[in-house]
């Protein structure tokens, strides 16, 4: 329960942040990826204070850690592997439909609940290539 | 290279990424998990491991604009762009949806999980991901827009 709360809290502070910073906007997400055209930087600084900030809540999980391995795990994040052709193939798949649609997923989550219909057509994709990438990983 | 000043927003930015770095650290230090969209949403759908949090996570991120969008005008100058609908075609829209579904899953991330998460713990991987996703997408908007002349 209590558990569910917070991370109500956080899945609410994530959707304003993105409203907030104009993400949920794929105009603008386009306009930072058009970095050989007139180029939008927004989308940079957001990512500057979110991992500023993110490091912060980091180095207090790795902390508190000392005495609980479940923090130190999820602080470290998942078990470390190489750099492999998944993550390569994966990325570079994720980028060219990223600059097609202006959205990543978070964004089209959050603009579904603005009624913005666009979103739901990237979510209706979404949701089975999600479920093919999972399948090929096993 | 031109910034567009016109639509550039410096503080709205800052601003947003400050409360999506805070919504990870809460999910980090309350919960022990990551803010990654695509895996919370991936996990959803497989049905793997405890839900719960998942569905609240999902539930806070479409409640949130649905709260806040009624209430903007008494935000001032913290006034988001809205997504304009225009030029959006809804092959192109489903798949490039599929695209980000199949490469986020395949990469075991996206923006959030490799590119806030991922970066502030400064794991390689996520880095490696990083890089290559933001080549694809400046790569694939510049061929979008010259070569194949189409609009954006």
């Amino acid at each position: 329960m209590k558990s569910t709360l917070s991370s109500l809290i956080a899945g609410l502070l994530f959707g304003a942040g993105l409203l907030l910073s104009g993400m949920v906007n794929p105009s603008k997400v386009i306009g930072f990826l058009d970095i050989a055209g007139v180029w939008d930087p927004s989308l940079a600084l957001v990512m500057v204070s979110a991992i500023l900030v993110s490091w912060i809540g980091v180095q207090l999980a790795l902390r508190r850690a000392a005495g609980a391995d479940a923090d130190a795990d999820a602080a470290e994040g998942a078990p470390q592997r190489d750099i492999d052709r998944p993550l390569l193939i994966g990325s570079a798949l994720f980028g060219i439909g990223w600059g097609i649609t202006g959205f990543c997923p978070g964004p089209a989550v959050a603009a579904l609940g603005m009624g913005f219909w666009p979103a739901a057509v990237v979510a209706i994709g979404l949701l089975p290539g999600l479920w093919v990438g999972n399948r090929l990983s096993g | 290279m031109d910034i567009a000043w016109s639509v550039f927003t410096p503080w709205h930015s800052l601003a947003g990424g400050l409360l999506i770095g805070l919504a990870a650290s809460i999910l980090l230090l309350a919960n022990g998990q990551i803010a990654g969209i695509s895996g919370i949403l991936g996990n959803l759908l497989q049905r793997k491991g405890l839900q719960s949090w998942r569905l609240a996570f999902v539930a806070g991120l479409i409640l949130a604009p649905m709260l806040l969008l009624p209430l903007l005008p008494a935000i001032g100058p913290f006034r988001p762009s809205v997504p304009i609908a225009e030029s959006m075609d809804i092959l192109r829209l489903l798949a490039g949806g599929f695209l980000v579904g199949l490469g986020t899953s395949m990469a075991n991330g996206c923006t959030s999980g490799h590119g806030v998460c991922g970066l502030a713990r400064f794991s390689p991987r996520s880095l490696a991901a990083v890089l290559t996703f933001m080549l694809a997408g400046f790569a694939t908007v510049f061929l979008w827009r010259t070569t194949w002349g189409l609009p954006l």
